[in-house]
């Protein structure tokens, strides 16, 4: 039968689509010319130049305490969220869970500038701690997600049978429960990990003029900057993305 | 079974921790939006002690409603380009082989993951005056030398489809994955043209997937700011753009909280749609059958 080429062709175009501005930015940070309008030739003077720029080392400095002090604790909230919201099949459980999915549809803008209203009412100074507080909210939801998708899968006859072979709660939940979720839990707290790395909207509300992350100091380099060196530090960003990506997709093909 | 089964004890310590932190941080803070639209400004930029209506007066002028007018507009249109360009592909990706599969879904994924500001910033490299494309299309005489790509409505529809599309494709090929193929050749044995077939067979089979993926492109593009803020100008501003003005550059937090309010009201709109739309035959039956 003769099929149509137009679901073939739609295709490559939206992959070109997808890619093309990513390829020109990532041949863009190894031109040599200023303005990247035409090839001046090979030159990593952008990315020697990326070295100097201690705002962004400093930028870098914040983004990781936020990311790590936020994927620690989201991902402990968000493991008791999904456990409970596996277990039990109450209405308290249907609320919570409408609790759990607000911040994965709510705008982003919208978070923020809530967020925002809160900490200005209750006088909470904005910086670094209003930053982690906002980054556990969102990442909360997801490793909630994430979670939850592994108990599904989840044989809860493991954890009787250790508990009629003698363990205690405890033992059972540290010995059975945990390493067999470890996978799940591993993969939402790279998830949690990348989307508080990558956040600028939620941030850009909530940091106030002292504490600055790397993607706020990448926008006023957007705003103000030199292009090529936004480049440069835009490759090597993709670079860890990808390298994210991979690992997360090695989680996920792991069966427990 | 009963509520006397040992696991059914440990319900709340399980929700206590993370119900009350976003009681606390999700659900007081969306209130208080309401809220703040009716008291006064502080000098100071902060919330004030003084009931009042004059925000609301505020909002019913006319620059503000073709804001939302644009604001909405611009997201249907998003919308309407990103199912339109999502759908084939879903159905070209649903009927490879397995191996390709993978390859697309993978190339359709990185995306995602890649930094919201640096693939906003890839557009702006393209579109600008010194750009590839500009050069390309002037060279072509498409554009002229002097034009602009870069700063209009138009370079704002372009990156807010290129930030959405993943979003709608990959609910309507989880439909489309599970849409039965063989119906659409029985519809062609009937006699009906390819377009046809794919018209009133494929589309009404992944009309689900295609549904969460109007909403996943929608309600985000309704709360747009960094895209019109980056490549779009004075003429493509977005409610999101004006709500941080109020923020950053004129300190009135109960304009921006009233803002905030009409956004909401304006994202629950199509979700409040979607749940009374969805008739109850189309309920998926319960994923999983509970151990107890």
């Amino acid at each position: 039968m003769r099929r149509s080429r137009f679901p073939l062709l739609v295709t490559v175009a939206v992959i070109v689509f997808f890619y093309l501005p990513i390829l020109v930015l990532v041949v863009n940070s190894f031109n040599a010319s200023r303005f990247g309008s035409s090839w001046q030739g090979f030159s990593l003077r952008w990315y020697a130049g990326l070295v100097t720029e201690r705002e962004i080392w400093a930028a870098l400095r914040v983004t990781l305490i936020v990311a790590v002090s936020a994927t620690a604790v989201s991902a402990v909230l968000g493991t008791t969220a999904a456990l409970a919201m596996h277990r039990h099949r109450t209405r308290l459980q249907r609320f919570h869970s409408l609790l759990i999915a607000v911040p994965l549809v709510m705008p982003e803008i919208l978070i923020g500038i809530s967020l925002l209203l809160l900490f200005a009412i209750i006088g909470l100074g904005l910086g670094i701690f209003s930053i982690f507080l906002a980054h556990v909210t969102f990442c909360l939801s997801f490793v909630a997600i994430v979670v939850l998708g592994r108990l599904e899968g989840f044989d809860e006859s493991l954890l009787e049978a250790a508990r009629d072979l003698g363990a205690t709660w405890w033992t059972a939940t540290w010995r059975v429960l945990l390493p067999l979720l470890a996978p799940g839990i591993a993969a939402g707290a790279l998830l949690a990990f990348t989307l508080s790395i990558d956040d600028f909207v939620i941030t850009f509300f909530v940091a106030g003029p002292g504490a600055t992350t790397l993607p706020i100091r990448i926008y006023s380099m957007i705003k103000h900057g030199s292009p090529p060196l936004i480049s440069a530090l835009s490759t090597l960003l993709l670079v860890v993305t990808l390298v994210a990506v991979w690992l997360s997709q090695r989680l996920i093909e792991r069966r427990a | 079974m009963s509520t006397a089964t040992p696991r059914k004890t440990g319900e709340w310590p399980l929700t206590l921790p993370s119900m009350v932190w976003l009681a606390v941080l999700v659900l007081v803070p969306a209130l208080i939006v309401f809220v703040v639209a009716f008291r006064s400004a502080d000098p100071y930029g902060g919330v004030g002690a003084r009931w009042t209506l004059d925000t609301l007066r505020d909002l019913a002028r006319e620059s503000y409603l073709l804001i939302g007018w644009r604001t909405v507009y611009l997201s249907l249109l998003t919308t309407t380009l990103c199912l339109l360009f999502a759908t084939p592909m879903a159905y070209f990706m649903a009927r490879v082989s397995e191996r390709w599969r993978h390859v697309l879904l993978l190339l359709v994924v990185v995306p995602f993951w890649t930094s919201f500001l640096v693939r906003i910033f890839a557009w702006k490299v393209v579109l600008h005056p010194e750009g590839l494309l500009k050069r390309a299309l002037a060279a072509l005489h498409l554009v002229s030398p002097e034009a602009t790509l870069l700063y209009n409505p138009g370079a704002v529809l372009l990156v807010m489809v290129y930030i959405s599309l993943p979003f709608a494709i990959l609910p309507i090929y989880a439909a489309a994955e599970r849409f039965d193929f063989s119906l659409l050749e029985a519809a062609r044995d009937l006699g009906a043209g390819s377009l046809t077939a794919f018209r009133s067979v494929f589309m009404p089979g992944i009309r689900r997937g295609l549904a969460s993926a109007a909403l996943l492109v929608f309600i985000p593009s309704l709360g747009s700011y960094i895209v019109p803020d980056i490549v779009g100008g004075p003429r493509s501003e977005m409610i999101g753009n004006v709500i941080a003005q109020r923020v950053f550059s004129d300190r009135n937090l109960p304009h921006a909280g009233a803002l905030s309010a009409v956004l909401t009201l304006l994202v629950l709109a199509p979700m409040l749609a979607a749940l009374v739309l969805r008739s109850p035959q189309e309920e998926i039956p319960a994923r999983r059958a509970g151990p107890g």
